[in-house]
C-alpha cells in the first residue's frame, strides 16, 4: 500500500464530518447511558413523563449503537476504502447526503423515543417514517460503497472491504424485513408490523442479533482488519484465516437468533438450531481475534510503546473474552439461569464497551492527526490515562453485573427447606442495589474516559502542544 | 480454495452476491417454517383479540417502554411456574403486533398478571409504585391519569390489524369506539354486545374517575394479560409443572 508515487485527492471532509459526529454522539451516548444506569439504582431520578427508564432506554441503546458505532462505521469506512483501493470516494455529493441523512435519522427517532412514538422492538424502535427515511440514506450509502470498490486502482479488494459490505448489504436486509409494517395513518405516527407473535419475535432476534453480528461485529473487523495492520505497521497475520473467518462468520451469525428465545414458546427444534449455531460461532469469532492480535508478530514492542495501539490490542481481547461468553450463554441450561437478568447486560458492554468502544477509541486517536494534518495527537499521555480509566470501568461493569446478574438468577430459582419459593420479586430487586451503584460508577469512568479523549482531539485538531498549554496555564496564572 | 476466492475478490459485484446468498440460508431455514400455522401455534380455545380499550392499553404500554423491564413470557420451569403461573403458550401471543415478550426481568413477568391484583391496587401502584412497594425502582406514570384516552380513532388501528390477520370483524370495528368507552364504565347498556364481541372482557370504571383515562385503557390490558386461555382443556402431555400449576 505504498500511495506515497501518486496519492489520489481523497475526500476527507466527509469523514472529518462523521468522525466529529462519532466524537459527539458517544458522549450523548454514554450519558444518558450512567444516566440510565443511576434511574436503576435510584429511581427518584425519573422525572415526569419523558424521562422515564423505559423510554430513554431506547434512547441510550440507538445512541450508542447507531449514532456512535454508525457514524464511527460511516468515518472509518470511508477513510479506508478509499486508502486501500487508491481512488477517491465515488459521489461527493452522495457521500455529503449520507452524512446530513443519517444525522436526520439520529434525530428522528431520538425525538420520537422521548415522546413514546416506538415500534417496541429492541434495537429497532424508530417507527414507519424514520425507518423509510433510513432505508434511503443506507442504500446510497451502499452505491457509494460500491461504486468506490468499483473505480479501485488495485486488483484486490481488501479484506476489510469484504466486512464492510457485508456489514451493509446485511443490515439493509435485516432492517427492511425487520420493520415491514402499515402505518395506521400517514399523518400519526404509529404503525403495526407485518408480523405478530412467535413469528415477530423470531424475525425480532434474527434482526437484533444480527445487528450485534453485523453491525457491532462485521462492520467494526472492517475497522480492525484497516487499523491494527496500520498501526502496527505490519500486514495481516494470514491472509487464509482471513477468508476463512470471513465466510464462516458470517455463514453462522445468522443462525444464532433464536438463542434470544430459549424455553419459550418458539417452537423447540428453532431454539436448538440458535443454540447450535452460536456455539459453532465460537469458532470464527476467535478466527477474527487471533487474526487481529497476531498481526504484531514481529512488532510487539510497538504494544509497549503505543498507547492507540494498546486501545486496539485490549479491544480485541475484550472480543475473544465476549465471544466465548456469548456461546457459553446460548447453552440452554446456562439460559435458563442467564436470560432476563442482568448478566446478559454485562455480557453486551463487555463487547460494547470493550470491543466496539475501544477498537473506535484506537482507530479515533489514528484518524484525527492524518485527517486534520497534524504531526501527531496533542498527548500520548491522555491517551494512556484514557485507556487505565475506560479498562477500569468496563471491569468494574461487568464485575458488577455478573455478580448482581447471576445472585437475580439463583434468587429466583432459590427454595426453602419447606419447598417454597424463598424469595420474593421484590427482595431480589434490593439485592440488585449495589451492582447497579457499581455500574453506574463503572459507566461513569468510561463516559470521564470519553471525555478526556474529546479533550485530546479537540487539542489535537487546534493544533495545540502539551508545551503551548504549559504556557497558558502560566497566562491564567500571570 | 484459494485460487479461486481471487474470482471472488476481484468482482465486487461477485463479493455481492456472494455474501448475500451466504447470510440468506440461516434465515430461510429458520424462519419461513413458523409461517405453516399449524406446527408453530397449537390453538388454544379463549385467546381472541384485544377489546378496542384493552388495545388502547397495549399501545399505552407500547407507548411507555414497558417491555424494557417487564417480560411477558413464563418458560417451562418450575420456579417460573410457581411464581407466575403456567407457561406461556404460542397463542396467547397470537394477536401482540408486535410480540411482548421482553428479555428482561428488571421487574417481575406480567404475561399472567391478570386478575392478580385490585384495580385500585394497578390504578396506586403506576401513579406511585413506592407507595405500595417501598423498595421497587419502577417509575411512576401519573400522567395517564389525567389523560383522556385515545379511543375516537381506535377502529382505524383495528382495520390496519385486519389486514395483517388480526380477526376483527365488521360488527367489531363498527362498535369499536362505543364498546371501548362503555368497557371503561361500570353501567351501560352496551355491556351484552361488549361480552358477546369480547368474552371475559371485564368492565368497569378501573380508574374511578368519570373520564375515561389512560389509566382505565392501561389497568384493562394488565387485567386481562393472561387470563384468556382456557389453559384447563388445553390437551398437551401432562407434565410435572401443568400439575403443580392446577
Amino acid at each position: 500500500m505504498n500511495t506515497m508515487n501518486s496519492t489520489p485527492n481523497y475526500n476527507d471532509d466527509v469523514v472529518k464530518l462523521f468522525t466529529i459526529a462519532t466524537v459527539f454522539w458517544g458522549i450523548v451516548g454514554f450519558t444518558v447511558g450512567v444516566f440510565i444506569a443511576l434511574q436503576m439504582a435510584f429511581p427518584a431520578l425519573n422525572f415526569g413523563e419523558y424521562f422515564t427508564f423505559g423510554r430513554l432506554r431506547p434512547l441510550h441503546t440507538s445512541a450508542v449503537i447507531f449514532a456512535f458505532g454508525g457514524n464511527a462505521l460511516f468515518a472509518t469506512s470511508y477513510f479506508s476504502v478509499q486508502r486501500t483501493c487508491r481512488t477517491r470516494l465515488w459521489g461527493d455529493g452522495w457521500s455529503k447526503f449520507t452524512f446530513w441523512g443519517y444525522q436526520i435519522f439520529i434525530v428522528l427517532a431520538a425525538v420520537g423515543y422521548v415522546t413514546g412514538v416506538t415500534q417496541a422492538k429492541e434495537y429497532a424502535e424508530p417507527e414507519w417514517y424514520a425507518d423509510l427515511w433510513l432505508t434511503i440514506v443506507w442504500v446510497t450509502y451502499l452505491i457509494v460503497f460500491l461504486m468506490t470498490l468499483k473505480n479501485r486502482q488495485e486488483p484486490h479488494i481488501y479484506v476489510g472491504n469484504w466486512f464492510f459490505l457485508a456489514f451493509i448489504v446485511t443490515v439493509a436486509v435485516l432492517h427492511l424485513a425487520n420493520n415491514a409494517a402499515i402505518p395506521v395513518s400517514l399523518f400519526g405516527a404509529k404503525s403495526y408490523p407485518l408480523w405478530g407473535g412467535v413469528q415477530s419475535a423470531m424475525i425480532q432476534w434474527w434482526y437484533g442479533h444480527n445487528a450485534v453480528g453485523f453491525f457491532l461485529t462485521a462492520g467494526f473487523l472492517g475497522i480492525m482488519y484497516y487499523f491494527v495492520p496500520k498501526r502496527a505497521e505490519r500486514p495481516i497475520y494470514s491472509y487464509r484465516l482471513s477468508i476463512i473467518h470471513f465466510w464462516s462468520l458470517i455463514f453462522l451469525y445468522i443462525w444464532a437468533g433464536p438463542h434470544h428465545l430459549h424455553y419459550t414458546s418458539l417452537p423447540d427444534w428453532a431454539q436448538t438450531l440458535g443454540a447450535t449455531f452460536s456455539i459453532m460461532l465460537w469458532m470464527p469469532s476467535w478466527g477474527g481475534m487471533i487474526n487481529g492480535m497476531m498481526t504484531l508478530s514481529g512488532a510487539w514492542h510497538k504494544l509497549r510503546e503505543d498507547p492507540v495501539l494498546q486501545f486496539m490490542i485490549i479491544s480485541l481481547a475484550f472480543y475473544g473474552m465476549s465471544t466465548f461468553e456469548g456461546p457459553l450463554m446460548s447453552i440452554k441450561t446456562v439460559n435458563a439461569l442467564s436470560h432476563y437478568t442482568d448478566w446478559t447486560i454485562g455480557h453486551v458492554h463487555a463487547g460494547a464497551l470493550g470491543w466496539v468502544g475501544f477498537i473506535t477509541f484506537g482507530a479515533l486517536y489514528h484518524l484525527v492527526p492524518i485527517l486534520w494534518k497534524k504531526q501527531a495527537l496533542y498527548s500520548m499521555r491522555l491517551v494512556s490515562i484514557h485507556l487505565w480509566i475506560a479498562t477500569t470501568g468496563i471491569v468494574l461493569y461487568i464485575v458488577a453485573m455478573w455478580f448482581g446478574g447471576i445472585t437475580q438468577g439463583l434468587m429466583w430459582r432459590s427454595y426453602d427447606s419447606m419447598g417454597f419459593l424463598e424469595f420474593s420479586f421484590v427482595e431480589t430487586v434490593m439485592a440488585m442495589h449495589i451492582p447497579y451503584v457499581v455500574r453506574a460508577l463503572g459507566g461513569g469512568l468510561f463516559l470521564l474516559g470519553a471525555l478526556i479523549m474529546a479533550y485530546n482531539l479537540i487539542k489535537t485538531v487546534r493544533g495545540d502542544t502539551v508545551a503551548s498549554t504549559i504556557s497558558d496555564a502560566e497566562k491564567a496564572h500571570a | 480454495m484459494l485460487k479461486h476466492h481471487k474470482k471472488i475478490e476481484k468482482n465486487s459485484i461477485l463479493l455481492l452476491i456472494f455474501t448475500v446468498l451466504v447470510i440468506s440460508v440461516g434465515g430461510i431455514v429458520e424462519i419461513l417454517p413458523l409461517f405453516r400455522m399449524e406446527t408453530t401455534i397449537e390453538p388454544v380455545k379463549g385467546v381472541r383479540p384485544y377489546s378496542p380499550l384493552e388495545l388502547a392499553g397495549y399501545k399505552i404500554y407500547i407507548r411507555e417502554g414497558c417491555y424494557n423491564c417487564h417480560s411477558q413470557q413464563i418458560r417451562p420451569l418450575r420456579d417460573e411456574v410457581e411464581r407466575y403461573g403456567h407457561y406461556s403458550l404460542a397463542a396467547e401471543s397470537m394477536y401482540d403486533f408486535p410480540f411482548q415478550w421482553g428479555s428482561k426481568r428488571t421487574g417481575p413477568d406480567l404475561a399472567r398478571v391478570g386478575g392478580k391484583y385490585s384495580d385500585e391496587w394497578h390504578v396506586q401502584h403506576l401513579t406511585h409504585p413506592q407507595d405500595l412497594v417501598p423498595e421497587s425502582i419502577m417509575p411512576g406514570y401519573k400522567h395517564l391519569a389525567h389523560r383522556g384516552a385515545d379511543l375516537d380513532t381506535i377502529a382505524e388501528d383495528m382495520k390496519v390489524l385486519r389486514t395483517i390477520g388480526v380477526p376483527y370483524s365488521d360488527d367489531m370495528i363498527k362498535n369499536a369506539r362505543r364498546d371501548a368507552y362503555a368497557q371503561a364504565a361500570d353501567e351501560s347498556d352496551y355491556h351484552d354486545g361488549l361480552e358477546e364481541r369480547y368474552p371475559k372482557a371485564v368492565y368497569r370504571n378501573f380508574d374511578g374517575e368519570v373520564t375515561t383515562t389512560e389509566m382505565d385503557a392501561l389497568v384493562a390490558y394488565l387485567q386481562i394479560l393472561g387470563t384468556l386461555a382456557e389453559l384447563k382443556n388445553y390437551h398437551s402431555a401432562p407434565t410435572t409443572m401443568e400439575a403443580s400449576n392446577d
